[in-house]
């Protein structure tokens, strides 16, 4: 021990004259612009998906409903509420946010008696921290607790498909499914927006679980045309999907498809242990064999009523055959579905138009009908010019193509029509010019500007592809015919479609005009239904709604106690509407027959 | 005796003898002796443990630690949570020193789903400024808190102040002062903010004028160096016969580092060399972690020079929510400020870990190693002892 260690620490003794280091006023002090302190929710971009809910490991979140949100597509309507007790502020939470809307502030001051006012729900009690602009967000850049991306689904080019109607979308592989199944992140929220309510988490979760049979299942509680449905449904599961807020949405319909396609026909039966159905002497009779028909036809079958489907057209199938192009909806998968559901013991009478005389034969011979006959008259723009010959339905049209017949593919056509059934048409005009003069001339206009078309993008971009040309947001005028041949459309400038009110009321600017050259006109302006067949006393009876629809029940029951109806006469029009009308007949028609007894 | 479990009798020669040592003749009833119980409480260290001295006078003749005090049973909750909600639980198995906890879940996560090639080389490199200036902020308490168990509270304080500011350094990066919940299953969750470097350097500025002030409060301090020489010794011998790791080993003259053994991260680019003791009393340890102070401010400014200024912080990973790793198992470790600090790691194919156990210095220095070191020991250097040796009991009782 030496002298110099007794006196070197008294150096200490020089800080004494440096300045305090303490912070005078702890409670001001701001924390850090990436502190995870309290919680913020922007509840107008919240869609409640509850992923927040789901990735919080100490279960300090729930979903609570909430007064002024609604539940509505998109919106589960409730928000979260945190429990300040539970809470580690990790904000997990943050960055698993599917829309970015909640966020931690950097406030970390909260003084309060009650201990139940720790449990709020941010964006919606009144909390000072709000206006702090920082705290903690999803960090950047490329973090993300799911794949933003889906997985591409691969596709015939527009060069292998422009001239042929086989099917360009080639469905996923076991490897893509599963991939594109983990983006899931379970909200639930498709659910509520499908018109047939499908369980779609679970079946993606069978997906990633590889479970076919559990899969197939799942589909059938609801909807048994997954063949179909899965290519051509409207998806509207798909707009909602709360992963499409910030990257791309699900690939809900392919993975639909992904699993039906997986299950050979054979082992339905077995799967969905429908070997054997007990049958009693009810006897249901269903007008029309289109998705509502078919979907009636399955689930009253499962209850044990006799079916008997009356059908116009040579094979059943309604729209879904006759309405929708081959390279869309391959035939043999419609056999498919529809055999299974025919395999039931559903009795098809196909090429049978039923009229006034047979509708009330039915009446007497069943004890309840189900109609669904669908919208197949096409509705004409009623221009100068729209009566000749050569100006065509597209509704018509199709019918031929599947049907096989021989119809009229001039050089240059031009289709008025911005939806989805034009797209059809076109798609389908352009195959056959393509395969008749090698070269395709079809011009597609609608009355909807480019972004207001009720066409699917990707509809309008392949159509693009396959050399068609959409040239939105023109009027229909006149159809100019010399000499009694068609030359083509004169078309106005469309200003704006809908008033103020969103009602249909389009304004023209009549100084911008063109013409589109054709040879042929085809309308696809919208369909209408034929409901000449239901007697007059009858349908005196039956009450309507807006827009001359039958007024239905939630079970689909008309004002005519055993006169049921369903599909795109009374909701949609699309398959998936159909389909969920045809379940809740079923229920309905159940529901009377037991009534009966 | 047969162990009824092994069925039979395990060979006990090359373990510890405390058994023996503790002398089972202690008869309090003599009055020769006094049982006294130092806490539970907080005795310099993280988390609360009790001990169970006997007494001679001043001496301590029979030493028995308990713990048991705090919780807890993380390694069973992360068992029960999906794999990237572990991470935000584990940093409660040791407080002290957080991010070590994290890297090791992340890690074994990613080893056993083979995502660890795809972490992005920026987010290595963040990896390991998190982890040195969490060994940096570990060591400011450490370092001077040793002089705390001997009554020099100045240093804790300078100490203190300037761990602070290292903290300030975490809240600003990974939005938490203590609990940083940075490195995530993938990567991290954040770039630096602007203006981080610099502030960072500033901070380290006044940590070299701190360590120059230290040195003459402590070690050459007359009082500290009569306490601190020669008490507690552990020999080379004793090094892997209790298992001891890190500056404690080094302090005993063996050179025992996760980073130069082992290299993981990037640890293999930087320059430096574990500094060692050869005396192995408490004076040699708290020495060698001053000088690793030294060495962790150097490390701290060789790694901002040379991480790339930009990059993705996280690689391209499954969905969280469904995210299952296929069987296995994996030991993952690293370099602590305690030493060797690992995690055994099983999976089972489904979303959730089948095992996790934590191997920390602290189970082997703060029970097995500490029991035997206390026994002779005065009354008044248990504190020392305990504190020299890293006892962090969160970590024991995980």
């Amino acid at each position: 021990m030496n002298l110099k260690d007794i006196l070197t620490p008294f150096t200490a003794w020089s800080r004494v004259v440096k300045d305090p280091v303490t912070i005078k006023d702890p409670l001001s002090r701001e924390g850090a612009p990436r502190y995870r302190g309290f919680h913020d929710n922007d509840v107008e971009t919240c869609i409640g998906c509850g992923t927040c809910e789901a990735i919080c490991e100490n279960e300090a979140i729930d979903l609570v409903p909430v007064e002024g949100i609604e539940t509505k597509d998109g919106d589960s309507g409730l928000r979260p509420k945190i429990d300040y007790g539970r809470c580690c502020w990790c904000a997990l939470c943050v960055d698993i946010c599917t829309t970015n809307s909640l966020r931690l502030t950097n406030e970390f001051k909260w003084v309060d008696t009650d201990p139940d006012n720790f449990r709020f729900i941010p964006g919606v009690d009144e909390k000072d921290w709000y206006k702090k602009e920082e705290g903690w967000r999803k960090p950047e850049p490329n973090y993300h607790f799911y794949p933003q991306e889906r997985v591409k689904m691969e596709e015939l080019g527009p060069e292998e498909r422009g001239d042929s109607f086989i099917e360009f979308v080639k469905g996923y592989s076991k490897e893509q499914a599963q991939q594109e199944a983990d983006r899931c992140v379970e909200c639930g929220i498709c659910i509520g927006t499908c018109p047939a309510h499908m369980g779609i988490p679970e079946y993606i979760k069978a997906v990633r679980n590889d479970d076919m049979e559990e899969g197939l299942k799942i589909l059938y509680e609801t909807n048994p045309l997954p063949e179909i449905c899965g290519r051509i449904c409207t998806h509207k599961c798909e707009t909602v999907c709360s992963v499409g807020v910030n990257g791309d949405p699900l690939s809900i319909r392919w993975l639909k498809r992904y699993i039906a396609d997986q299950v050979p026909a054979e082992q339905y039966h077995e799967i969905l242990d429908t070997k054997k159905i007990y049958k009693d002497d009810k006897k249901v009779a269903i007008i029309g064999a289109g998705p509502a028909g078919l979907s009636a036809a399955y689930y009253l079958s499962l209850l044990g009523h006799n079916v008997t489907i009356f059908e116009k057209l040579d094979k059943p199938g309604g729209m879904m055959r006759y309405g929708i192009p081959e390279y869309r909806l391959p035939y043999d998968q419609i056999d498919k579905d529809v055999n299974y559901i025919l395999s039931l013991g559903v009795e098809l009478k196909t090429n049978t138009t039923v009229d006034e005389e047979m509708f009330k034969k039915l009446q007497k011979d069943y004890d309840a009908v189900f109609v669904s006959t669908g919208l197949h008259l096409g509705r004409s723009t009623r221009i100068p010019g729209s009566d000749h010959e050569h100006v065509f339905q597209s509704i018509d049209l199709l019918r031929k193509i599947t049907a096989g017949e021989e119809i009229m593919v001039p050089e240059k056509i031009v289709v008025i029509g911005g939806g989805n059934v034009a797209m059809d048409i076109t798609r389908s005009l352009a195959r056959l010019q393509r395969a008749k003069y090698g070269k395709v001339q079809i011009i597609t206009t609608s009355l909807e500007s480019e972004e207001e078309m009720p066409a699917d993008r990707e509809e309008v971009v392949e159509a693009r592809e396959e050399g068609a040309t959409i040239d939105p947001g023109w009027g229909p005028k006149e159809i100019e015919i010399v000499d009694g041949k068609i030359k083509g459309l004169h078309v106005v400038k469309v200003l704006s479609v809908f008033d103020e009110d969103h009602r249909f009321n389009p304004k023209f600017d009549e100084n911008q005009k063109k013409f589109f050259e054709g040879d042929m006109i085809v309308e696809s302006i919208g369909q209408a239904p034929d409901l000449s067949y239901i007697p007059k006393e009858i349908d005196e009876q039956l009450e309507r709604g807006p827009r001359g629809r039958y007024l239905i029940s939630e079970y689909n029951q008309t004002s005519v106690e055993w006169l049921f109806a369903g599909g795109d006469i009374v909701v949609g029009p699309d398959v998936i509407h159909g389909i969920a009308d045809g379940h809740k007949a079923a229920v309905g028609i159940d529901n009377y027959l037991n009534s009966k007894k | 005796m047969i162990n009824k479990f092994l069925g039979f009798e395990p060979d006990e020669s090359k373990l510890p003898s405390k058994r023996a040592k503790i002398g089972a003749e202690i008869d309090l009833s003599s009055q020769k002796y006094q049982k006294i119980w130092l806490g539970p409480n907080h005795p310099g260290v993280t988390g609360n443990m009790a001990m169970e001295l006997w007494v001679e006078g001043n001496t301590v003749v029979k030493a028995k630690t308990h713990v048991g005090y705090l919780h807890r049973g993380f390694e069973k909750l992360i068992e029960r949570r999906l794999y990237v909600q572990g991470f935000p639980t584990s940093i409660r198995m040791c407080v002290a020193e957080p991010d070590t906890n994290e890297y090791l879940i992340a890690t074994c996560t990613e080893q056993l789903s083979g995502y660890d090639k795809e972490v992005p080389e920026m987010a290595k490199w963040l990896r390991m400024l998190s982890l040195e200036m969490a060994r940096l902020q570990g060591l400011l308490r450490g370092v001077p808190g040793q002089g705390g168990t001997f009554a020099l509270g100045l240093g804790v304080q300078w100490g203190v102040y300037l761990r602070d500011l290292i903290l300030d350094r975490f809240e600003e990066l990974t939005g938490g002062r203590v609990y940083h919940m940075y490195i995530i299953p993938g990567g991290v969750r954040g770039l630096l903010p602007d203006g981080f470097k610099a502030r960072l350097e500033d901070n380290l500025k006044e940590i070299d004028d701190f360590i120059v002030r230290i040195k003459k409060l402590m070690f050459h301090n007359a009082v500290f160096k009569k306490r601190a020489i020669g008490l507690g010794v552990i020999t080379p011998e004793m090094v892997d016969k209790y298992g001891i790791v890190g500056t404690t080993a080094r302090a005993s003259g063996v050179k025992r580092d996760v980073r130069k053994d082992d290299p993981y991260l990037y640890y293999d680019q930087l320059d430096f060399d574990p500094p060692t003791d050869t005396d192995g009393d408490v004076y040699a340890r708290t020495w060698v972690r001053w000088q690793e102070l030294i060495q962790t401010v150097d490390l701290l400014r060789q790694i901002m020079a040379k991480m790339p200024e930009k990059g993705d912080i996280r690689a391209n990973m499954p969905n969280v929510l469904h995210w299952r790793i296929p069987k296995g198992e994996t030991y993952v470790r690293l370099e602590s400020g305690r030493g060797e600090y690992g995690m055994y790691y099983v999976t089972d194919g489904s979303d959730k870990p089948r095992r996790v156990n934590l191997r920390g210095p602290s189970y082997t220095h703060g029970v097995a190693l500490l029991e035997d070191m206390l026994v002779g020991a005065d009354v008044a250097d248990v504190h020392a002892l305990m504190v020299s040796l890293q006892t962090c009991p969160p970590e024991i009782e995980r």
